[in-house]
């Protein structure tokens, strides 16, 4: 299952599935992270599950590599979880306020912009993982017509609702924060709810999300 | 009688007169003797425009207070000091490393060292005293150097001459400490240029004004990367440093994003954590790799020292 194991750090084993990006590897390392989470170990200190790696990260204190890795090496896979099944539907503004790369990508993927907006709202999208800041969906896969690099250097805050793209994901900023995703719009509605403890993300992996592009004055009524 | 000079009205607990020492004597007994800090020594002076050898007033915990008597004079003080400056009455609190101007009567006090030990009072003049073996330094054990070879009394005038007429000057960036970083390679070391690989461990990177709780980014000698400069998002830990295009380094902090998509070149290590974290912006960074077994050894030390710092409340 696991393809090769390493140290990340000194405080963190590296659990690698694969180089690819689909959704049987990604179950893989879902099941795998969901097992580990239902030991509840003390000594591990956090598990971050991705397309196909999962990081577990001890508590160097009370134990080191060697052990943990041994733990995850013996894992027995109990059950398989079923993964979250909602569909989910996204407003998004597009108007040049909010689209910020939306220009540079017209030129990087030689297109118009309609033709990319287009593209992309065509297409139903499925969450592998969340993270990177709280409740961010990491969602694919966009049309290849729309692969492209992260941005040189990461803007040092990207506003919030945020909708970006890079390679074959797009993503939606849930909070002010550092990044270096192409932004192509940004929605009006919260996606993260620190208030629900139990399920505060709105997105979860597993989900499937269709983004539904609205005009100005609709974003700006959203709330109200 | 020279018509500058300052008069010592409290003279301090070990205040001197200090300089680079004196060499080749130690056949004979004599020590070096000298500056203490000699890095503080060099920078109070050069803000003066003052020569690396000038005379310096050196002192230990509690420093002297002094009045001047004579035409404008310029004053800096370097060390970690809390010190005030009295003009007709009127008190203000002291800066290190700058220039300070004192007219007939201002009066200085060197009050005291803080969580440090020598302080250091540069004059923007010569001192009317005497050198032994080339150096003015004062060795109170031998009574060799100038004063006598005695640490500064009360009372006593300290003489000046040739007053410099120099515009006004403060250091802007005072972190120019090379901290040593110790890290593990990281999962993507490979991706990078041999010339990169070398680079990454032999050049400085300056930590940035853009360093938050999140991460800290840092500049240098650009990072060339010969696979690719993304990666498939992965999870990150704290201590991850990634390169993105650009080949500046970020480093990942207390309140990382736990999801990123930029090559991981290397891990710091968790015992370098908090020295890493209290960096500021302008200081410099070198990186210094050690192997898992190492660093969970290194581990072991910083927990036993800081176990011992918890013992030692009392």
């Amino acid at each position: 299952m696991i393809k090769n194991i390493s140290n990340l750090g000194d405080a963190a084993v590296y659990c690698d599935f694969g180089d690819e990006v689909n959704k049987e590897i990604n179950s893989k390392v879902i099941n795998y992270f969901q097992n580990l989470k239902d030991r509840k170990l003390k000594e591990i200190t956090n598990l971050t599950p991705s397309y196909n790696k999962l990081i577990v990260s001890f508590d160097l204190s009370i134990t080191n590599f060697e052990k943990t890795k041994k733990i995850i090496e013996n894992l027995q896979i109990k059950k398989n979880h079923s993964m979250s099944k909602k569909k989910i539907q996204i407003p998004v503004c597009c108007d040049d306020e909010y689209a910020l790369d939306l220009k540079k990508l017209e030129r990087k993927l030689n297109k118009p912009n309609d033709e990319i907006l287009e593209t992309f709202f065509s297409k139903e999208y499925f969450c592998y993982m969340t993270g990177f800041i709280a409740g961010m969906p990491f969602l694919g896969d966009i049309d290849k017509n729309l692969h492209t690099k992260r941005l040189e250097t990461p803007r040092v805050k990207v506003p919030k609702g945020s909708i970006g793209l890079t390679e074959q994901f797009c993503n939606i900023y849930t909070f002010e924060s550092p990044g270096g995703w192409n932004i192509i719009g940004n929605t009006p509605i919260n996606i993260f709810d620190s208030l629900n403890e139990d399920n505060p993300n709105l997105i979860n992996p597993g989900d499937t999300v269709s983004f539904i592009k609205i005009n100005k004055e609709k974003y700006k009524n959203y709330n109200e | 009688m020279s018509k500058n000079f300052f008069k010592v009205i409290r003279s301090g607990i070990n205040t001197t007169f200090q300089d680079l020492g004196r060499n080749n004597l130690n056949h004979i007994g004599i020590p070096i003797s000298g500056v203490m800090d000699k890095r503080n020594y060099i920078i109070a002076n050069k803000i003066l425009h003052n020569v690396p050898s000038h005379p310096i007033i050196e002192f230990a915990y509690q420093g002297p207070r002094l009045v001047y008597h004579g035409e404008p004079l310029n004053i800096s003080v370097s060390g970690d000091v809390k010190f005030k400056i009295f003009k007709n009455k009127n008190e203000t609190e002291g800066k290190c490393y700058k220039t300070i101007t004192l007219e007939d009567h201002d009066e200085i006090d060197l009050i005291s060292t803080n969580r440090s030990v020598y302080g250091y009072l540069a004059i923007g003049a010569d001192l009317n005293i005497d050198y032994q073996w080339k150096s003015c330094s004062i060795n109170t054990k031998v009574n060799i150097g100038s004063n006598n070879g005695k640490k500064l009394q009360d009372n006593q005038k300290i003489e000046l001459s040739k007053i410099k007429k120099l515009s006004r000057r403060k250091l802007v960036h005072f972190n120019s400490k090379i901290e040593n970083i110790r890290v593990i390679k990281g999962t993507n070391f490979h991706y990078f240029s041999e010339e990169s690989k070398v680079k990454f461990f032999k050049k400085e990177y300056i930590v940035t004004k853009l360093t938050d709780r999140m991460g800290m980014r840092l500049e240098g000698e650009r990072l060339d990367n010969n696979v690719n400069t993304n990666i498939k998002s992965e999870g990150l830990v704290k201590g991850v440093i990634q390169i993105p295009a650009d080949g500046n380094p970020i480093i990942m902090l207390a309140d990382h994003g736990t999801i990123g998509g930029y090559p991981k070149i290397a891990t710091v290590i968790s015992a370098d954590f908090d020295k890493l974290s209290q960096l500021t912006p302008g200081s410099k960074i070198k990186f210094k790799e050690v192997n898992l077994k190492d660093a969970e050894t290194i581990f072991k030390l910083y927990e036993m020292e800081t176990n011992n710092i918890i013992s030692k409340i009392l």
